[in-house]
């Protein structure tokens, strides 16, 4: 005996709205205001407006890396080099320095020598079609390496006062230049992947480069660009961060490929490519630096933040994977 | 494809005599037996670690938490050392063993069980366990005089002749050759990195072949970590700090290819000696060490874009031309 059965088919898998509450950022939302919560409750002086202007310091550099490496991640690859190509961004700063160079001068040296970096990179990946793991793990040591061999154990110090600016000035109140150039990289990086046609082929390469490139899109080129952006952005990070500490040691910013790294997978960029949104890297580096600014308020040492995000990073992939799990247990 | 891979151990072979014989021409002293037999004991270390990466690398992976987990179980050897001097030091090289294990295995477990990539957990484990050093050891060193005489003495030991140190590579080196080549799970290393999907066709777990791996690796650290710290008597936080970069250069020059399933135990020994020649080179010919890093860089990168050549598949032709066409 079979019945008529009527069945609804929603001619939309899922509202905009739902999709909005659902969404990796909602969440990441959720938990920054969670955490901003946490800190104005632990400590009293969180919320003084020239403390949290400090505290922007924590994820501003770093963030404008991780926009860059974003999008290389989307397109299937990574860069484990950013660190080092801000290492030599900022000797040859301080090279130049010491023969003179005036403030644009050194700004000009450190952006260039970070896209010299990126293309060194980009044609390693894509003009030889080496694999970027290897590739950037040798670019690493080797941008690194050069830096070791101009500076020795030695440092650069004495930068003119004038290029503190960069990394020590105020636009206006409370809001830092540094502070000013992160947002507009944020939204330059969310026009350049969501709204033009060059993002629409990061994320076709990322899903599928071969099909992607039978369907007409120079992979190669794309990702070459995407290795120069982040080199551009190591560069100016460079800057920033030479500016703010004003001087310059190889060791300088060591480690920091991990956080620019778990900065985008946090945000919810896919490791293995494809998918992401610059929106949720903004989110990830603001509560990034709150909790790095938070421990510090606390007196934790700086190496048992950093095993906070290693602990991240590796939550952060295995969470969906387990709640998938879960969830199709409870199905079946 | 095995006299391809012949003529790359062949090819490094004559590569390191020719750099040996160029630095004998200007430095004689340095082809002594003595100072050969150094370079060997100096890269010993090196060639244990790149033997467990390489059997991860192998199967499709990447461990760089190789320095991390030798400095922690180095650690763990050298607290419980300081702290119990009256333990036998095969107990110590037991824990510092068990503990690169439990890392390895702690490793393999994510890439196995929940899927994730490799390279991602590493790099989270790289600093975690670099913390834990931090957590146990409360950020202090443990020096020469805190460590008993046992516990200095077995790298430096002599055994026939040659430093225990070097016969424990020795050792390492045969165990791996003949396992990698006559155990099943040896081949389910190449068959897991070679192509995944058939090897899952062929009955061998994959999940489960790369967790082995791990813990092959880890265990090996874990080695590596007790025989670093014994040698240098010294433990602390940064010990072999960015060391897992030499580890995966000794790999990428010994022509283990990145993407899985091509490699030989002999290439990644000659990869580990090339780096370890070098190493020791540079102070002989009076090169500052800090030249160090970016050589091991150029090095790596001119290896894999070497062995990418060797690797090369042709593309497709998806569009016949238009002659052939009509």
């Amino acid at each position: 005996m079979s019945t008529t059965e009527t069945r609804y088919v929603r001619d939309r898998l899922h509202g905009r709205g739902e999709r909005l509450l659902k969404s990796w950022e909602t969440l990441l939302f959720v938990v920054a205001v969670l955490i901003f919560l946490i800190n104005v409750w632990a400590s009293p002086y969180f919320l003084d407006p020239w403390n949290l202007s400090d505290a922007s310091f924590n994820f501003t550099e770093k963030g404008l890396i991780a926009f860059a490496l974003a999008l290389v991640i989307i397109s299937g690859e990574i860069d484990l080099s950013v660190a080092s190509i801000l290492a030599l961004s900022s000797t040859l700063m301080g090279f130049a320095m010491t023969h003179g160079a005036g403030t644009w001068e050194l700004v000009l040296i450190g952006l260039l020598t970070g896209l010299v970096c990126g293309a060194v990179n980009g044609f390693l990946v894509s003009g030889l079609a080496l694999p970027s793991i290897v590739v950037t793990i040798g670019t690493m040591s080797l941008f690194r390496g050069i830096a070791f061999i101009i500076l020795g154990d030695k440092a650069y110090t004495g930068y003119p006062a004038e290029f503190a600016w960069f990394g020590q000035g105020y636009v206006w109140w409370v809001i830092s230049f540094e502070l000013v150039l992160f947002v507009v990289a944020a939204i330059l990086f969310a026009v350049l992947l969501h709204a033009t046609s060059f993002g629409r082929t990061v994320y076709a390469i990322g899903n599928n480069a071969v099909a992607a490139r039978f369907s007409g899109i120079r992979v190669e080129r794309v990702k070459f660009i995407l290795f120069l952006l982040t080199g551009l952005m190591s560069g100016l990070a460079a800057v920033c961060l030479t500016s703010r500490l004003g001087s310059t040691r190889p060791s300088i910013a060591t480690g920091w490929e991990l956080e620019a790294v778990t900065m985008a997978v946090l945000g919810g960029i896919n490791i293995l490519g494809g998918s992401g949104r610059i929106g949720g890297v903004v989110l990830a580096a603001l509560i990034m630096g709150m909790v790095t600014f938070g421990f510090g308020l606390l007196n934790v040492p700086g190496i048992v933040m950093s095993i906070f995000v290693g602990l991240l990073l590796i939550l952060v992939i295995a969470l969906p994977v387990l709640t998938k799990r879960v969830l199709n247990r409870k199905k079946a | 494809m095995t006299s391809i891979l012949k003529q790359r151990e062949v090819q490094l072979v004559l590569v390191i005599l020719v750099m040996i014989a160029l630095i004998a021409l200007r430095f004689p002293s340095f082809v002594t037996a003595d100072s050969l037999g150094n370079v060997f004991n100096d890269t010993s270390i090196l060639i244990i670690l790149a033997l467990g990466q390489m059997t991860v690398i192998l199967t499709k992976c990447v461990d760089l938490s190789t320095a991390a987990t030798l400095a922690l179980s180095g650690m763990v050897a050298a607290m419980l050392n300081s702290l119990h001097p009256d333990l036998p030091v095969i107990v110590l090289i037991a824990v510092a063993l068990l503990t690169g294990a439990i890392a390895g295995a702690i490793n393999g477990l994510m890439v196995w069980k929940l899927d994730m990539p490799p390279i991602v957990v590493t790099l989270g484990t790289m600093t975690i366990y670099r913390g834990i050093i931090f957590l146990i050891s409360g950020g202090k060193w443990i020096n020469a005089h805190e460590m008993t005489d046992a516990f200095k003495a077995v790298p430096r030991d002599d055994f026939l002749g040659f430093p225990v140190l070097s016969w424990l590579a020795l050792v390492v080196i045969a165990i791996m050759a003949v396992a990698l080549k006559r155990l099943a799970t040896g081949r389910a290393f190449y068959a897991v990195g070679g192509n995944p999907h058939a090897a899952v066709y062929t009955g061998i777990d994959v999940g489960k072949t790369r967790f082995i791996a791990f813990v092959i690796s880890g265990t090996l650290s874990g080695l590596a970590g007790y025989l670093w710290i014994a040698r240098y008597a010294v433990a602390y936080v940064d010990i072999a700090l960015g060391f897992e970069l030499d580890v995966v250069a000794a790999c990428v020059i010994g022509g283990i290819s990145i993407a899985g399933g091509i490699g030989s135990v002999y290439g990644a020994v000659l990869g580990s000696l090339f780096l370890g020649t070098i190493k020791n080179a540079l102070p002989v010919i009076n090169i500052s060490p800090f030249w160090q890093l970016a050589i091991s860089g150029t090095v790596i990168i001119l290896a894999v874009a070497f062995n990418a050549r060797a690797e090369r598949r042709k593309g497709r032709v998806i569009l016949k031309k238009a002659e052939v066409a009509a």
